[in-house]
């Protein structure tokens, strides 16, 4: 745009009009702002008002300035074809985050022409945004794994109208579901155990015409981006296979966690000590030759049997699992059943230490213990087990505080093992190191997916070797865009619930190669059609930004530039807060426009007593609770200037060093919680930035300024009266430190 | 009734527990407690309970025979129905506790010297006799239950209750004479003989 037109308008509606002197905003923006066109309107976002915004971009206007509310409202009404929109908060954050009376008025009224300032400079350096010429428009979805979620996710996105490759490990589809006898009751009454209907499953994926399955196969090679991924499908025999595919759906699933870990529980000693797997397989051949269960060492009819639940599991002592794995109470609840079904007199006991029957367990439990499963609380201690023959069980009763109780001759021990995910490599681990949770799930990994990304081969993992994924805001969405994990390698769970994470992985995958069809971001900013662009004469190939992506969207070219892969962008902006020369921009946020911003505000002296503070706050979550800290009257000082950034990772260190610089006296910055209870949109946004922040007292001492003048925090977008709390606080403190030196230089 | 007294049970099967369910009133209830703890922190007497009823239902299923049976703990129960009012799985706790002490009674291994039970007992005797109680003749009996020296010491204790009760006209002191009881006492107790022999066939105690 050769030609840059600014058009600058002032809202006089929602008590705009009243508390602020729209007038000399106009000519703010006219003279300080550059706007050649200028208006004021008293209801800017009715259809007149946006009619005669229309009007001046058809006669020419390029850059819009609306001051009036928050970007947050009236998104529908502002939004021109083809003109960049800077939006300047005089509602939310000004007028009603100060106190109405005619003592502030002059406060006010800066803090207002500021942000005029502000936009008209934000106007001056962003251009609206085209989408990215490289997207890929493939449809097709890639589901690895053949269990009932992979499965379930084939024919979810099949019956969506979607085409389906589906890779499977070995030569039949059903995984560990397929090796169950019968599954846990998902209808009413949920009294009794069901049939699996894997087969009936399996037959479906084959005859699906839109699902093309791929037996006693791997993926061995994946590259690209959503919408253009390129994906080697590997047989046995070692065939290779190309497809091109839209998204993938990564439905791996677990391993029974290693009974041979637990000898204390006689595992290996005697085949009459078995994991939930083991009862499953004796259920199966027995149910196969039309028998009953028999005692596997000698082939004795079965009288008593004993579940020891939490086998290896929820142990603090950081040995084996840590976690529940959820689904084991309902499980032994089931297996107790097939004996009952065999024989109501045979003795089943199931030892808990805390009973969980998720879903409509309780129904279940209930069943259970009406058909006469007893349950014990209890914590086993040991299993003696002679070669062959019944066994003792001795353990810790915890009702009766009795630590020497036994159950003798018991002929068949289950132990409930957890369930441990086949997430691959664990790329944050450098091989051979040791797990930092003790568990070493990632004993001699084997990729999954053989990414060639730059970050690794295979998707980032959170705690406890499941894959990395946002358990309530954002569940099956991974750090590697357009990748979705669904069931047990994302969280332990059953069936139930496999099922439900498999439909809502699949629906994700769709929107995924939808977004990135139309050159759009993923979640979070769906809908984004800037991209990360890099000045390539500037750039010194340090390489912060391809290892700092949080979603590995960055890869090394052949000369070790880095290489740009859009469609994997989820546009936080966190290589541009990380670049050390600043040579990454988005057409709609960079470097300098929010650079512009910061010092297009107008500092006063040292003697004023008005000191000015900057607060980059996130998007995402602080600047919404900052706009419903104004809705719900909560005022805050006047001399703060809010900028939202994409996240905080996006924040340059220039910013902070350029504020400091031209005056400002204080600099704050609010983030989401970052850690393993992490609230960061961009998942590792906020805690790059703590990090890059918690360097900055050289910065400042070199500058020879207070530890004080930089503070970040964290706020959640529930903090709505915590928000003003803080800036208050922070205000005061700068009060106390006094001004900023740096002042009119 | 030997067989019954001395049977075997062993630690955690089932033996007791079905014994439980096919002798106790309300037993087939035992098994579904589900050991949240509820009855034994509703009951207003529960600190004065060797075994509070959550307890006792995990004994029962960990085959405590003797120690269940020989307890005093379920003879302390008051009938408060707090218990009954808060199990979330519905049990009637009040009745379970109320069956197991009459068969512990009925097996002969109730605690001898219980005062409820042997309150029970003169109570049982005393209106069966009559076919209406007599109570002039039940709360002295109560009072010397231990003893004429106790019995003595009790009364005084109580006497300003008893001479206000004997002012209002609340307490017949020539009770003991004069109660007639039912009309037909015989028929009365001919048909308590029914029942108590109908009980000990469906139970198994029968001579």
């Amino acid at each position: 745009m050769a030609d840059m037109k600014i058009g600058a308008y002032v809202c006089q509606g929602c008590g705009l009009g009243e508390r602020l002197d729209t007038k000399a905003l106009t000519l703010v923006a006219q003279k300080e702002g550059k706007a050649q066109v200028v208006r004021e309107h008293e209801f800017l976002c009715n259809s007149q008002g946006v009619a005669m915004i229309q009007q001046d971009i058809d006669e020419g206007v390029n850059r819009v300035v609306i001051g009036a509310c928050s970007r947050r409202a009236k998104a529908e009404a502002f939004s021109f074809e083809n003109v960049a929109v800077a939006r300047v908060n005089l509602r939310e954050q000004v007028i009603w985050s100060q106190p109405a009376t005619e003592e502030a008025r002059e406060l006010t009224q800066e803090m207002a022409a500021d942000y005029m300032r502000m936009g008209c400079a934000e106007a001056k350096k962003v251009v609206a945004p085209t989408p990215n010429p490289e997207h890929g428009t493939n449809r097709r979805l890639l589901v690895v794994g053949g269990g009932i979620t992979g499965m379930t996710a084939a024919l979810e996105a099949s019956r969506a109208g979607y085409d389906v490759l589906l890779v499977e490990k070995t030569g039949v589809l059903g995984g560990f579901m397929g090796k169950l006898h019968k599954r846990v009751p998902y209808r009413e009454p949920f009294a009794d155990p069901q049939v699996t209907g894997v087969e009936d499953l399996a037959a479906m994926v084959t005859k699906d015409p839109r699902i093309t399955v791929f037996l006693n196969s791997t993926t061995t090679r994946t590259s690209g981006a959503p919408g253009r991924f390129s994906v080697d499908i590997t047989t046995e025999s070692g065939q290779t296979k190309t497809e091109n595919i839209g998204a993938i759906v990564m439905a791996s699933g677990f391993t029974p966690y290693d009974a041979t870990k637990l000898p204390e529980f006689g595992y290996g000693k005697s085949p009459n000590i078995v994991d939930q797997a083991g009862l499953e397989a004796l259920a199966r051949a027995a149910a196969a030759k039309g028998e009953p269960m028999r005692r596997p060492s000698d082939g004795k009819d079965i009288k008593s049997v004993a579940f020891i639940q939490c086998a290896g599991q929820r142990d603090a002592t950081g040995t084996h699992l840590k976690y529940c794995s959820g689904h084991c109470c309902n499980t032994s609840i089931k297996q107790a059943m097939y004996f009952k079904e065999q024989n109501p007199d045979i003795d089943t006991a199931i030892i808990y230490t805390d009973l969980r029957t998720p879903g409509n367990g309780e129904d279940f439990y209930r069943s259970a213990q009406r058909k006469g499963v007893i349950f014990t609380k209890g914590k086993v201690a040991s299993v003696d087990v002679g070669a062959s023959g019944p066994a003792t069980v001795h353990f810790h009763d915890l009702i009766l505080d009795d630590k020497a109780a036994t159950m003798k001759d018991v002929d068949l021990v289950v132990l409930a093992t957890g369930q441990v995910p086949n997430s691959g490599i664990n790329i944050d681990i450098p091989a051979g190191a040791e797990d930092i949770d003790g568990a070493k799930p990632t004993e001699q990994a084997v990729s999954v997916l053989n990414l060639t990304y730059r970050q690794g081969p295979d998707v980032p993992q959170l705690r406890y070797g499941f894959t990395d994924s946002h358990f309530i805001c954002f569940p099956y969405e991974t750090r590697r865009t357009g990748i979705y994990t669904a069931g047990p390698v994302r969280r332990p769970m059953d069936i139930a619930q496999a099922v439900e994470d498999a439909t809502g992985a699949a629906l994700k995958a769709i929107q995924a190669v939808e977004n990135a069809g139309l050159g759009r971001a993923a979640h979070p900013r769906s809908g984004d059609l800037s991209y990360p662009t890099f000045r390539r004469e500037g750039c010194t190939q340090c390489k912060r930004c391809t290892v700092e992506c949080p979603f590995g969207a960055i890869d090394e070219d052949e000369q070790r530039y880095p290489q740009f892969n859009e469609g994997r962008c989820r546009r936080c902006g966190t290589c541009m807060g990380a670049c050390p020369v600043r040579v990454i921009s988005f057409e709609n946020y960079s470097v300098d426009s929010v650079g512009s911003q910061i010092k297009a505000v107008d500092v006063p002296d040292e003697f004023s007593e008005k000191p000015r503070i900057l607060l980059l706050a996130c998007e995402n979550d602080a600047y919404p609770a900052l706009d419903m800290a104004g809705v719900s009257g909560h005022t805050s000082s006047a001399f703060i200037r809010t900028i939202p950034v994409r996240c905080l990772g996006s924040v340059n260190m220039i910013w902070i060093t350029d504020a400091l610089n031209s005056g400002y006296d204080g600099v704050m910055l609010m983030g989401c919680r970052h850690g393993d209870e992490y609230q960061c949109h961009f998942v590792k946004g906020s805690e790059l930035a703590n990090y890059r922040m918690s360097k900055i007292d050289d910065t400042l001492k070199n500058l020879n300024l207070e530890k004080d003048r930089v503070r970040v925090l964290e706020v959640a977008i529930a903090d709505i009266a915590r928000v003003p709390e803080l800036i208050n606080e922070y205000a005061a403190k700068i009060q106390e430190i006094g001004m900023s030196p740096f002042k009119g230089f | 009734m030997g067989d019954i007294n001395t049977a075997m049970t062993e630690q955690y099967r089932n033996d007791f527990l079905k014994e439980v369910e096919a002798n106790v009133e309300e037993g087939q209830w035992v098994k579904m407690c589900m050991q949240c703890g509820v009855c034994s922190g509703s009951c207003p007497l529960g600190p004065a309970w060797e075994h509070p009823p959550q307890e006792i239902f995990m004994m029962i299923r960990a085959g405590r025979r003797d120690e269940v049976l020989k307890s005093e703990s379920m003879w302390m129960c008051t009938s408060c129905y707090n218990c009954i009012v808060r199990c979330p799985r519905e049990l009637p706790i009040t009745h379970i506790m109320h069956g197991l002490a009459n068969y512990a009674h009925r097996l002969g291994l109730a605690p001898k010297m219980n005062p409820t039970r042997r309150f029970a007992k003169m109570f049982w005797k005393n209106l069966t006799k009559s076919g209406r109680v007599n109570e002039i003749e039940l709360s002295v009996g109560l009072y010397f239950m231990d003893g004429f020296k106790t019995g003595v010491a009790r009364a005084w204790a109580m006497k300003d209750i008893g001479l206000g009760m004997l002012k209002t006209r609340r307490l017949n002191p020539f009770g003991f004479v004069t109660h007639k009881g039912c009309k037909d006492k015989k028929g009365i107790q001919k048909m308590l003989k029914k029942a108590q022999e109908i009980e000990d066939r469906r139970k198994g105690f029968a001579a």
